[in-house]
C-alpha cells in the first residue's frame, strides 16, 4: 500500500517490524487515547506523529485510522492530499529549498539543483545513508532575502550556489570532530 | 449588561498596563527592541540578540531587552531600535545589526553616549539632531492602519497592546447591540482582504440571520500564495489585534466558537497566537463571560497542513473537519451551512485587524481613507527586482508607479522595469503601461490581475515572462485538488505546453492553443484556484506576445532566463592569463584551460548555474550569456587533457 513497506515494487504485507518502528508503535499507542474519537481530530493527531517521529509511517496510519474508526484508505487519503506530511524517513540534517515567486525568480531553481547534484537524490528523496534529505517548499514567507533555503532550522538568506558547497564542509567537519572526539573518549577510557 | 459595567471589568486592565507603561518610562533604563519575526531571524536576530546580552553583561549595563515584531522593512533586517533616555536623544532604529554591530552599540551608544550615526536609518520621532523616519518616502508614502502597531509592542505582552488602546474596539462593541456593529461595519464599506473583496458587513448579516444555532468564526491564515507573508507578520507581530477582531466579529454574528487557521509551516506564528489565546483568556478579554458580559468565545487554533486549495472557505472548512481539503458546489453558503454544518463566517487576518480601529474610530474615518469602492488600505509584500523589499500597507487608490518607484525605491542596478505580477498565483502580469493603476479591487481586476493575498513581484528586464507563466502553472497544476477535470487536466496540459516553449521545443499553433485551453479552465473549474489558475498565462500572452513568438520561433529568450535556450561562455579577449576564479567555483568542472592558457566552458557540461558569471572579477568581466545558444563559440578541450 504504501511506498514505506515496498521493496523493488513488491510490497510486503506485514514487514518485520524493526526496534525503531516498534518503538514508534508503541508509543502513538500511548499517546492515541489523548486524543478524543472525533473524525475532526485526525489532522491534529496525524500532525502530532509526525511532529515526534518526522514521518508517517504505514503502520502509524493504520492505528489512526483504528483509533477513530475509519478505514485506513481513508487516512491515507487525507495524509497525501496535504504536502505537510512524508511517508519516508527523512535525513538527519534536511534541506528545505524555497521555491516561492520571490525565489523563483531570483534563481531558487538552481540553488534547488545544487543540493540535488551534490546529493545525488532528487527532491523529496533522502540520501541512503540517511544522513541528508532535500524538499522543495512553496514559500517560506522571506522573500525579501531570496533565494532562502532552510537548512535543518536555520533559514538562510542571500544563499548562492557556491554556499551550496559550503554547507557541506561544514557539516563534514562538525562530523569529523565529533568522530575525532568520541574516538580520543574512547581512547581515554 | 450596560457600558458601565463592561467599562467598570476593563478599568483595571487599562490601569496596569498605564502603570506598566509608566515605569518603563520613568526608570531611565534603556529598551533595546529587536525585530525577531521568521525574516529579522532569518537575518540572524538570533545573534543579534545574544550580542546585546552578552556585551551588556560584559558591561554591566543595564538595558531591557524586547523582542518585537516585523516593522515590515525586510531590506533593512535585523532591525534595532534602541531607546536611551538618558541620553537625551529620541528612539533610534538602526539597519541591518549583525552580532558586531551590536557590540559597537553598547559601547558607544549606551556606555559613551555617540549614537554611531552610520549604522543609524532614523529617529522614530521628529527632532532636531537625527533625520526621523518618517522624512523618508518608504515612511511617509505609507498608511498604517493595519500594521500600525506591528513592530512597536511586544507581540506576547497584553498589556502593550492595551496601552495603545488594544481592546477598547472590543469594550465599545460589547456595549452596543450586535446589529449596531454589524451596521457600523457594513456602513464602512470594509471588503474582504482575502482577494475576494466580498464586502464583509454583508456577509455577516447573511450568517447573523442563518437561523437560530451558535455560529461559528473562522479566521483564515493559511497563506499560501508563494511570495505573500502579511498575514505571517500580523499573527507574529500583533496577534491581538487579530484576537479583538475576532471577539468583535463573533458578538456580532452570534458565535461561541472561533478558529484560526494557520499554516503549519509557520510555527512562530502558531506559537504567538496561541500565547496571545492564554493570556486573552486570563484577563476575560476571551473565553467566558468576557469582561463580565454573557458572551462566551472558545477561540482554537487549527493548524493546515499546507494546501494551497485551503485558502479556498469550503476547502479550509473540509480541512478543519479532517477531510481532505475540497472545495464544494455553493450554494449552500458556508453563511448557512459551513463547519458542522452550523452558519460560519470565513474572514480574512487582514479583515479582522481592521475591525478593532473601524469601531474605535468609526466608519466614516474608515471611509475617508482610500476609495469611494475600496475604502481602507492594502498590504502589499513588494518583493523581487526592487530596492527596499518589504511589506508596505498603502492606502487603496495609490499608483502601482508610487508604490514602486516612490515607497519601493525603484529597480536595482539601474535596470528598467518589465512587469509587475500581482496577486500571486491568481493575479497577473502587469506591464509599464500599466504602471499609474490605481490599487484597488476593481481596477486591478479590470486590468487582468487581482488583489489576491496581496503578493507583488516586481520583475526587471531579466526576467522572462514565459517562465514566470510557467512558474505559476507549475504550482496551480500542483496544487490543483483534482475534483474537476478541467482544472486537474487542463492545467497540466498548460504546464507541458509552456515547458515545451521554454524548452524551444515550441509549436506554432501552440499560443493559440494555450488561449482556447485557458478559457476553457476558467469556465470549467468550481473554485477560484481553476477559476483563476490561467490568469498568469492570459495576462502575460495579451501583454508579451512578442516574449512568446521570440521563443517558438526563434528559439531565444530575450530575458536570457530560460536555461535550455542559453549559453555561458568566456570571452578570450577579455580573460586574464592565470586567474582561475571560474573554475574553481564551477559545481560540475566545466570550465578549463585553453592552450592560450585562458579558460572556456565545456558546453556539454556546463549547466548553465550562472556562478562563473557572479564570480568573475568586474576588471576583466569576460563571461558572456548568449541565446539562442548556438551564439556561443564552440572550444575544444586539447585531446591530452580531457
Amino acid at each position: 500500500m504504501l511506498k514505506a513497506d515496498c521493496v523493488d515494487g513488491a510490497c510486503m504485507t506485514t514487514p518485520e517490524l524493526d526496534g525503531e518502528e516498534r518503538a514508534m508503535v508503541e508509543e502513538i499507542t500511548a499517546m492515541l487515547p489523548h486524543f478524543e474519537k472525533s473524525r475532526g481530530n485526525l489532522i491534529p493527531i496525524l500532525q502530532s506523529i509526525q511532529e515526534k517521529h518526522a514521518y508517517l509511517s504505514g503502520a502509524a496510519m493504520e492505528m489512526v485510522a483504528e483509533h477513530l474508526s475509519i478505514s485506513p484508505s481513508e487516512v491515507y487519503g487525507v495524509a497525501t492530499f496535504y504536502n505537510q506530511f512524508r511517508f519516508h524517513p527523512p535525513g538527519k540534517h534536511q534541506f528545505k529549498v524555497c521555491l516561492g515567486t520571490a525565489c523563483h525568480v531570483a534563481g531558487g531553481d538552481i540553488i534547488l539543483e545544487n543540493f540535488e547534484r551534490k546529493l545525488g537524490i532528487k527532491d523529496g528523496d533522502t540520501t541512503p545513508d540517511r544522513e541528508y534529505s532535500i524538499e522543495r517548499v512553496a514559500c517560506v514567507g522571506c522573500c525579501a532575502l531570496a533565494p532562502v533555503a532552510v537548512i535543518d532550522d536555520t533559514v538562510e538568506g542571500h544563499i548562492q550556489p557556491s554556499r551550496v558547497e559550503g554547507i557541506f564542509v561544514q557539516f563534514q567537519v562538525e562530523r569529523e570532530r565529533e568522530e575525532r572526539e568520541k574516538a580520543e573518549r574512547e581512547s581515554g577510557e | 449588561m450596560s457600558r458601565v459595567d463592561i467599562k467598570k471589568h476593563f478599568a483595571p486592565i487599562q490601569r496596569e498596563a498605564a502603570r506598566q507603561t509608566e515605569e518603563k518610562k520613568t526608570d531611565g533604563i534603556p529598551t533595546i527592541y529587536i525585530v525577531m519575526s521568521t525574516c529579522g531571524l532569518a537575518s540572524g536576530a538570533a545573534e543579534t540578540k545574544q550580542a546585546f546580552e552578552e556585551a551588556l553583561s560584559l558591561k554591566s549595563i543595564e538595558a531591557r531587552i524586547v523582542p518585537v515584531g516585523c516593522l515590515g522593512h525586510c531590506y533593512a533586517e535585523p532591525l534595532v531600535v534602541i531607546d536611551h533616555p538618558t541620553s537625551g536623544l529620541p528612539p533610534i532604529c538602526y539597519h541591518q545589526v549583525s552580532a558586531a554591530r551590536a557590540q559597537v552599540l553598547v559601547r558607544s551608544y549606551l556606555e559613551k553616549g555617540d549614537p554611531v550615526f552610520k549604522y543609524v536609518l532614523g529617529a522614530t520621532e521628529e527632532n532636531d539632531l537625527i533625520p526621523a523616519l518618517m522624512d523618508f518616502p518608504r515612511f511617509n508614502l505609507e498608511q498604517r492602519l493595519v500594521m500600525e502597531q506591528c513592530g512597536r509592542i511586544d507581540p506576547n505582552d497584553i498589556y502593550q497592546y492595551v496601552a495603545e488602546g488594544g481592546y477598547g474596539g472590543l469594550v465599545k462593541a460589547l456595549g452596543s447591540a450586535p446589529e449596531e456593529v454589524i451596521a457600523e461595519i457594513e456602513t464602512s464599506g470594509l471588503r474582504g482582504r482575502g482577494g475576494a473583496g466580498f464586502p464583509a458587513g454583508r456577509k455577516w448579516r447573511l450568517a447573523r440571520a442563518a437561523g437560530p444555532d451558535e455560529k461559528i468564526v473562522i479566521c483564515n491564515a493559511d497563506e499560501g500564495d508563494p511570495g505573500a507573508y502579511m498575514d505571517r507578520t500580523i499573527l507574529e507581530s500583533n496577534p491581538h489585534q487579530l484576537l479583538e477582531g475576532l471577539a468583535i466579529c463573533a458578538y456580532a454574528i452570534g458565535a461561541n466558537q472561533a478558529h484560526v487557521y494557520v499554516r503549519a509551516e509557520y510555527p512562530l506564528a502558531v506559537k504567538t497566537i496561541q500565547k496571545a489565546i492564554k493570556s486573552g483568556e486570563q484577563l476575560s478579554l476571551l473565553g467566558s463571560s468576557i469582561l463580565g458580559t454573557s458572551f462566551n468565545l472558545e477561540v482554537m487554533v487549527f493548524q493546515g497542513s499546507g494546501a494551497f486549495v485551503c485558502g479556498e472557505e469550503t476547502a479550509l472548512i473540509h480541512s478543519i473537519e479532517g477531510k481532505r481539503g475540497m472545495p464544494q458546489h455553493r450554494p449552500p453558503y458556508p453563511v448557512e451551512k459551513g463547519l458542522w454544518g452550523r452558519p460560519t463566517v470565513v474572514n480574512n487576518v487582514k479583515t479582522l485587524s481592521c475591525l478593532p480601529s473601524i469601531i474605535n474610530r468609526g466608519a466614516e474615518w474608515f471611509r475617508s481613507i482610500g476609495t469611494e469602492e475600496s475604502p481602507g488600505t492594502a498590504i502589499f509584500s513588494v518583493v523581487g527586482n526592487v530596492n527596499h523589499p518589504g511589506l508596505v500597507e498603502i492606502a487603496m487608490g495609490t499608483s502601482l508607479r508610487t508604490l514602486i518607484f516612490d515607497v519601493c525605491g525603484g529597480i536595482p542596478k539601474k535596470k528598467s522595469f518589465k512587469a509587475v505580477q500581482i496577486g500571486g498565483p491568481s493575479g497577473g502580469c502587469l506591464p509599464e503601461s500599466f504602471l499609474d493603476t490605481p490599487i484597488d479591487f476593481d481596477s486591478l481586476t479590470e486590468a487582468g490581475a487581482m488583489m489576491g493575498s496581496g503578493g507583488m513581484v516586481v520583475m526587471d528586464e531579466n526576467s522572462c515572462m514565459v517562465d514566470v507563466s510557467r512558474y505559476f502553472l507549475d504550482f496551480t497544476q500542483k496544487e490543483s485538488c483534482g475534483k474537476c477535470t478541467f482544472c486537474r487536466i487542463g492545467t497540466r496540459h498548460l504546464l507541458n505546453i509552456l515547458d515545451r516553449i521554454t524548452k524551444g521545443e515550441g509549436r506554432e499553433k501552440d499560443l493559440g492553443l494555450l488561449e482556447t485551453l485557458s478559457e476553457d479552465i476558467k469556465s470549467g473549474s468550481l473554485c477560484g484556484l481553476g477559476k483563476t489558475a490561467p490568469n498568469p498565462v492570459l495576462t502575460s500572452l495579451k501583454y508579451f506576445l512578442d516574449e512568446y513568438e521570440a521563443h517558438v520561433r526563434e528559439k531565444r529568450c530575450p530575458a536570457l532566463k530560460c536555461r535550455a535556450l542559453t549559453a555561458f561562455y568566456i570571452d578570450l579577449e577579455k580573460c586574464a592569463r592565470g586567474c582561475d576564479v571560474c573554475v574553481g567555483c564551477c559545481p560540475v568542472e566545466a570550465i578549463f584551460t585553453t592552450t592560450g592558457r585562458k579558460k572556456a566552458v565545456d558546453q556539454e557540461l556546463c549547466v548553465k548555474c550562472g556562478e562563473c558569471m557572479v564570480v568573475c572579477p568586474p576588471e576583466y568581466d569576460a563571461v558572456e550569456k548568449v541565446s539562442p545558444p548556438e551564439l556561443a563559440p564552440i572550444i575544444e578541450r586539447s585531446p591530452e587533457k580531457k
